[in-house]
């Protein structure tokens, strides 16, 4: 029974890392960016939500009624104001910028909280437990934040493949130059696509304040998990991604059961061996 | 009444330079063919009408006002259509997705999916499908659609019967008769002389990036054609 409980822990501990993905995923499939400052994006929205909880009294999250739009906006900003400049030269400006975005944010926020470490205060479900027959103990909080992840990558689905506005990304991400042609601002479109991204973000960067304490470096290890989740799964393949992230999570929860310094290790062991047997991860979007 | 007018028209390449000074007029309704060789500038000019290359707002009039330099959405908006080389449908939009596409600019005009699917009604049957899945004349079907699908009023062909049989060619072009006769102006590039001529009131002769020849169609001499077109 105890592998039992390993193997639930682990899956929706990829529910997390999907949500950290999700943002990631979007903006490489629709505009071929890489965003090496994703992660950190991540770790600023659990900032702004700080900010948020101690000045209005709200909980954390209720204050994503200010976050996500806080968030939408500088999404919208950021590339239409920057990162729109950087995509007609080849894969590294973006990558050199974003990077250069990744260590402003964190020496911003080194400025302005100081290293110490913070933490989202979501009071009682962050413990609560539901007990199934058998001794099986699953936390309320990461079902929760699970179903969140499910909820997300179904809801882009339906906007991906059921609206206008989805059309014109994957008509975008398939060939932007044509798209222009049939009358698509590729500008004012990136610059929503990243707008909404960034709300997927800020999601995951409130849940991960509440799960976890965080600081103004701990961007980085979540940029990597995002992308880990995001290539086991196949690039352009939310559902994919999902998948990678329950993958990725199973291994270190597999791991730390083998021996606890072996969570992190497991994790990335599990992403190269899936590398090397599926270079191109487990479900590849086919186009030709 | 004329709708577009090229004035001195050149378009580069970075340092390379693909037209120079053409002049170009295309009046309301009409359908003019631009003819030439391969590299001879026909696309870039084409693409220098869609806004895809820069150029000078003076250079390209339409409607009697300056559009080059203007981005290609701009001028979709402004009544502008694009049929480009090749197709280029979107590989992961179905074929009915691809002409919604079209109607991006939501401009007002005659042309809906039910007319698409009136003037290509084969395309109707294969809507669900991706627009890999059809065979090369269908395509072409679907794109000449998705490209009305914007209500233009000036549409541009590049090379319609690019790798296509015939006996396909032969009914592509038999629905422009119908497109034009919603009031459609048509400016057709082709490097099939016969096709081009006959479906077109007047012709451009285009050679390494220059005017070579322009007539009406139905006083045009086979051997000055020839001449224009080789550079004889």
């Amino acid at each position: 029974m105890n592998w039992v409980n390993i193997l639930i822990q682990g899956a929706l501990l990829g529910g997390f890392y999907a949500l950290f993905a999700i943002g990631l995923s979007m903006s490489f499939g629709i505009m071929r960016l890489v965003n090496i400052a994703h992660g950190d994006l991540i770790v600023l929205s659990a900032y702004v939500a700080l900010l948020v909880t101690e000045n209005t009294g709200l909980d954390p999250f209720l204050s994503l009624v200010i976050v996500l739009p806080v968030m939408f906006a500088l999404g919208y900003a950021l590339q239409r104001g920057l990162l729109n400049q950087t995509l007609s030269g080849g894969l590294l400006p973006p990558l050199l910028v974003t990077f250069g975005i990744s260590i402003i944010i964190q020496n911003g926020l080194l400025q302005a909280f100081g290293a110490y470490d913070h933490r989202l205060q979501e009071g009682a479900i962050e413990t609560a437990s539901l007990r199934f027959p058998g001794g099986l103990f699953v936390g309320v909080y990461p079902l929760v934040v699970f179903a969140i992840a499910v909820f997300s990558i179904a809801s882009l689905q339906l906007l991906f493949y059921r609206t206008r506005l989805g059309r014109a990304f994957r008509a975008v991400s398939d060939d932007a130059d044509t798209a222009e042609l049939m009358g698509i601002d590729n500008r004012k479109l990136y610059a929503l696509a990243l707008g909404i991204a960034m709300v997927f973000t800020a999601i995951a960067g409130v849940l991960f304040g509440i799960r976890t304490i965080f600081s103004p470096s701990a961007g980085p290890i979540r940029l990597i998990l995002a992308f880990e989740a995001v290539i086991i799964g196949g690039l352009g393949n939310m559902w994919g991604t999902l998948v990678g992230g329950i993958v990725l999570g199973v291994a270190q929860a597999v791991g730390a059961a083998v021996d606890p310094t072996w969570q992190i290790l497991a994790g990335h062991l599990a992403f190269l061996a899936i590398l090397i047997v599926r270079p191109n991860g487990l479900f590849p979007r086919t186009r030709d | 009444m004329t709708l577009l007018r090229t004035q001195k028209l050149s378009a580069f390449y970075g340092d390379f330079q693909a037209l120079f000074d053409v002049d170009v007029t295309v009046e309301k309704g009409e359908t003019v063919a631009v003819i030439g060789a391969n590299s001879a500038g026909k696309t870039t000019f084409l693409r220098a009408l869609a806004g895809a290359i820069e150029s000078a707002p003076e250079m390209v009039m339409f409607d009697g006002q300056p559009i080059g330099g203007k981005t290609p959405h701009e001028i979709v908006r402004l009544g502008i259509a694009m049929v480009p080389e090749g197709r280029r449908l979107f590989p992961s939009l179905s074929v009915e997705e691809n002409l919604q596409l079209g109607s991006h600019s939501e401009r007002a005009g005659p042309w809906n999916l039910k007319r698409v699917y009136e003037l290509f009604p084969r395309l109707f049957d294969l809507r669900h499908l991706p627009s890999t899945d059809l065979s090369g004349g269908q395509q072409q079907m679907a794109a000449i659609g998705r490209g009305l699908m914007s209500n233009p009023r000036l549409l541009l062909c590049d090379e319609l019967s690019l790798g296509l049989a015939p006996v396909i060619i032969r009914d592509i072009y038999q629905c422009l008769g119908a497109i034009t006769a919603e009031g459609t102006t048509v400016v057709l590039v082709e490097q099939d002389i016969a096709r081009a001529l006959d479906a077109s009131s007047r012709f451009y002769c285009f050679q390494e990036g220059r005017l070579a020849l322009t007539a009406p169609t139905k006083d045009f001499n086979r051997a000055a054609i020839t001449a224009a077109y080789f550079g004889l």
